[in-house]
């Protein structure tokens, strides 16, 4: 900067923990909700320290789940897990395979196959909910794994991404790989994967995020508790009547669901930051 | 942009692309085009047989007054997000963008609300300003406000707006610092050479600057609030209360799950169709200036 | 080893321009051939074609007495250093030199040997471990180089390969290719925009222009002997000069006025028609007064250390004489010329070929 003035820096610092503190202080809440029973927090006097049954709340919604789930929640995060795991690594491998034809290859309707994978840009699940509802339902695939991942790992975004990053690789690897004597697949499985490996680490991180916290999705095609994820799950628990909310369990279960996402963004965040930059055109 | 060398053949492409495009006709062109094609039928009760009915479904929404209701909820909730999670974000990434120490870990912890899921957001806030247990109720109601977002629909708007934009804000921000650090540095210093202070260097160069990102992240959020809060008003209010936090995403569900009328829920998802193309559009038009620039 | 062949080859992009028109050329097997032009002769695009990476749109192209206009690049025994190197990032050096023959199923142990060996011949040993961002741009060069000797082909195709460079390392790089060709024995066909890197590498000089061969030759043919006026003009440096003159009679032309004798002049040329003149900036000598001589009017000087550049004019057009520093005084402002009748070269004006004996 131009100047760097105390008092200019001082702002800046209050600012920014002033930010921090209001991004952190719902979460902060709910880590508190999950140290303490039932009663202390519904009178409304919960403590701003931990109390002690974090163990109690932890191990009771892992392994049992609260009084309305009637499901462990350990069970549900397995499920969130592989929808999750499914759609991230299911969209990278279905974009980059498209990306690789529409990209290295010559054949007839490229451009078409191209906007017709393009257009689905515009088409976000929520404005044809209940017709590709009644296809998963028709194909038998209400209440499964695959119903939950299969819908949602078609998007542009993946292949554009890819299609993105294959332009930026210089012409002359794949003519250099030819004249080496590599076709299609040993140029795809020595050359352009192994160049992709941090925009597919990027695509995973950000479709991991995108698949734990599916929503409407898992909240239509699942009806089985034994197949809900741990966001839907999370709601069963506190639209009963409040007076039998067990918030502790919900608050648990709220801090369990945020665990996994949250520890990818912090963890991995260069290649958060570059998968949500570069996945936004 | 086309490559110049290209691997021979084309029954190889085609069947690389082949599993992308049949998870995209199956569940994206079909059930659209059966989006388009139900809303111009009515079911019976049973759903047993249906008839074709023209622009009926369509007429008969914009009848309704519940359908404009909804389109103002959501111009309302989507432009206080919009305002609220913009206006944030720049102002921190402004202050993180001074050269300071530990603007890296600030980064951190601002980041990383991206990661939770939009209905955990709301339940969280709904727990700080729950009526009778809400750790942040108790002092509003000292303020002799009677707070109670699951009875009074002002209110629960306001806890949509306040989750919505607590999730956004992340987002914004990211985009705002990459948008700032990319202005030249000897813009500024020119600025300030001229004479113009702090806050008329912001006002008259970096701002200006960063309006294509805002416009970008403008866009971005409205998209948002239109289709991913659903999650958040599903699990904070579920549309109510008397549907006064219903958007019309919210709606489509609604009428459909609950209602039943699967017509006018596919007459809505068109409508719907119809403005998310239009703010794609307006998105690419934003995009291709960015390329030309 | 093979020699290499093109008959009447062509290349046409859509939308019909045609970036090669029928260019047959034999390259001789072992020999070094310079494919030099200015950007857009259509040298690369020919050198592409016979690789493999472009294809070909009429006539022939021939490696040994194999037809390979249908063949994969892979199956041309060819290898190819490129103008960007286009070695493998993500590789080690050792990776990238063996990865052609991995995939032609070569023994391990061979592998081993041969990529040890051109580490070897290149000075890279030490570097085999590293991967190419780690490696300065004459590394990588070497590298490149190391990827197409590892193979052993029948040919070696280059395109541009030193423009990366900066100059010392150029020469530098220069010397070895040379030395490496020599020792190898190797056919290459080199492609540079680059006309002293064309005069010091070429066994055999192939000057291209508009997509067509303009002249082949040995570097001292194509510079004793240009056969037409762009060939002249474009190698040597500096370029030749080019006055307006007209035809006296057999073995004498005029330049603003000037009786000039020419050896080297085709007969039956009409007297008194216009002539262009040719004369390089090297072949003429200050002071001297013969024969023939040229009056010049001199505007200024340009010191190169061993020579000196006088720019200026005769007979209106502009002329360049090289001098070695200290032939002639710097202040020099009128000279004459003398003008050795076998260093004359004649051009048609409408035509721009070279007006010599048949």
């Amino acid at each position: 900067m131009v100047e760097n003035r105390p008092f200019a820096q001082f702002m800046a610092y209050l600012t920014l923990a002033l930010g921090v503190v209001i991004v952190a202080f719902p979460v902060y809440l709910a880590i508190m909700a999950s140290t303490f029973d039932t009663a202390t927090i519904i009178n409304g006097n919960m403590p701003l320290v931990p109390g002690d049954q974090a163990a109690e709340n932890y191990s009771r919604t892992l392994f049992y789940g609260g009084m309305h789930a009637r499901q462990p929640v350990g069970m549900m995060m397995l499920n969130s897990m592989v929808m999750a795991m499914g759609i991230a690594v299911g969209k990278i491998l279905i974009s980059i395979l498209s990306a690789f034809a529409v990209v290295y290859f010559k054949f007839p309707f490229r451009k078409t196959a191209f906007w017709i994978i393009f257009i689905t840009l515009m088409l976000p699940v929520e404005v044809r909910i209940y017709p590709t509802y009644k296809i998963v339902a028709d194909l038998g695939l209400l209440d499964t794994y695959t119903g939950l991942i299969l819908p949602l790992i078609a998007s542009a975004t993946g292949t554009l991404l890819f299609r993105q990053f294959f332009m930026t690789i210089p012409d002359e690897l794949l003519e250099a790989s030819k004249i080496d004597g590599a076709g299609a697949f040993r140029f795809f499985k020595d050359t352009l994967l192994p160049l992709s490996l941090t925009t597919v680490a990027a695509l995973f991180v950000i479709q991991f995020i995108y698949g734990w916290n599916q929503y409407l999705w898992p909240l239509l095609i699942t009806t089985k508790s034994s197949m809900q994820t741990i966001v839907i799950g999370i709601k069963m628990m506190i639209t009963t009547t409040d007076a039998l909310t067990e918030w502790n369990v919900a608050m648990t279960t709220a801090v369990l669901a945020m665990l996994p996402p949250v520890l990818v963004v912090i963890f991995m965040q260069r290649l958060f930051v570059k998968g949500l930059v570069e996945t936004e055109k | 942009m086309e490559k110049r060398a290209h691997i021979s053949g084309w029954t190889l492409p085609l069947l690389l692309i082949l599993p992308q495009m049949a998870i995209t006709v199956v569940f994206f062109y079909w059930p659209a085009s059966q989006a388009i094609w139900q809303s111009f039928l009515r079911e019976d009760a049973f759903g047993l047989a249906s008839e074709f009915v023209g622009f009926e479904n369509y007429v008969f929404l914009f009848e309704q007054p519940e359908y404009y209701r909804a389109m103002v909820t959501t111009v309302i909730f989507s432009t206080l997000v919009a305002f609220f999670s913009l206006a944030c974000a720049l102002l921190l990434a402004t202050q993180a963008d001074k050269n300071i120490r530990a603007g890296q870990a600030f980064k951190t912890l601002l980041i990383w609300p991206y990661a939770v899921a939009p209905a955990i957001a709301g339940v969280l806030w709904l727990f700080m300003f729950h009526p009778t247990l809400g750790t942040l109720s108790r002092p509003i109601n000292a303020l002799g406000i009677n707070w109670n977002p699951m009875l009074n629909g002002n209110h629960a708007m306001t806890l949509l707006v306040l989750s919505a934009t607590w999730k956004q804000i992340s987002y914004n921000f990211l985009f705002f610092l990459a948008g700032l650090q990319s202005i030249p540095k000897s813009v500024i210093e020119a600025a300030a050479i001229d004479g113009a202070g702090p806050i008329r260097r912001f006002w008259t160069v970096i701002f200006p600057l960063l309006s294509p990102t805002t416009f970008f992240l403008l866009v971005v959020t409205i998209v948002y609030v239109f289709f991913e809060t659903f999650g958040i008003i599903d699990a904070v209010t579920g549309g109510g209360p008397a549907g006064q936090t219903t958007t019309l995403v919210y709606k489509v569900y609604a009428d459909g799950r609950l209602g039943g009328d699967l017509g006018g829920s596919a007459a809505q998802s068109v409508i719907l169709m119809i403005i998310v193309i239009a703010l794609t559009a307006v998105q690419f038009r934003y995009v291709e200036r960015k390329v030309q620039y | 080893m093979a020699g290499v062949t093109l008959d009447t080859v062509r290349k046409i992009y859509a939308g019909n321009v045609e970036a090669v028109k029928g260019v047959s050329l034999g390259i001789e097997d072992g020999s070094f051939c310079v494919l030099v032009g200015p950007s857009g002769c259509g040298k690369s695009t020919l050198l592409r074609m016979i690789a493999g990476l472009e294809t070909i749109s009429g006539g022939e192209v021939k490696i040994g007495d194999r037809v390979v206009n249908q063949m994969e690049p892979a199956d041309r025994d060819i290898a190819m250093v490129f103008q960007n190197y286009a070695l493998y990032p993500h590789m080690s050096v050792y990776d990238n030199m063996a990865y052609g023959l991995k995939n032609r199923k070569t023994p391990k142990d061979e592998i081993d040997r041969r990529v040890k060996e051109a580490a070897r011949i290149l000075a890279i040993e030490s570097f085999l471990a590293r991967k190419p961002r780690q490696l300065s741009g004459g590394q990588r060069q070497r590298v490149a180089m190391g990827r197409a000797i590892v193979r052993k082909p029948q040919v070696f195709l280059f395109d541009e390969p030193l423009s990366n460079l900066d100059a010392k390392l150029r020469v530098q790089m220069r010397v070895e290719i040379k030395r490496l060709q020599r020792a190898l024995g190797v056919t290459s066909i080199y492609v540079t925009h680059d006309q002293v890197e064309a005069m010091t590498l070429s066994d055999k000089l192939v000057v291209m222009s508009g997509g067509q061969i303009e002249q082949v030759g040995s570097p001292a043919e194509v510079y004793r002997r240009p056969e037409t006026r762009f060939v002249a003009t474009f190698i040597g440096s500096p370029p030749m000069n080019i006055l307006p003159g007209t035809v006296e009679g057999p073995g004498r032309v005029s330049v603003g006025g000037q009786s000039i004798a020419v050896t080297d002049m085709r007969e039956g040329l009409t007297p008194g028609s216009a002539i262009e003149v040719g004369l390089r900036p090297e072949d003429v000598q200050a002071g001297g007064a013969g024969a023939s001589s040229l009056s010049m009017d001199i505007d200024f000087v340009e010191e190169l250390g061993a020579t000196q550049l006088f720019h200026g004019k005769v007979a209106g057009a502009e002329f360049i004489v090289q001098a070695s520093t200290g032939q002639l005084p710097a202040d020099t402002r009128n000279l004459t010329l003398a003008v050795d009748p076998g260093n004359v070269h004649l051009f048609d004006p409408q035509t721009t070929k070279r007006l010599g004996r048949v």
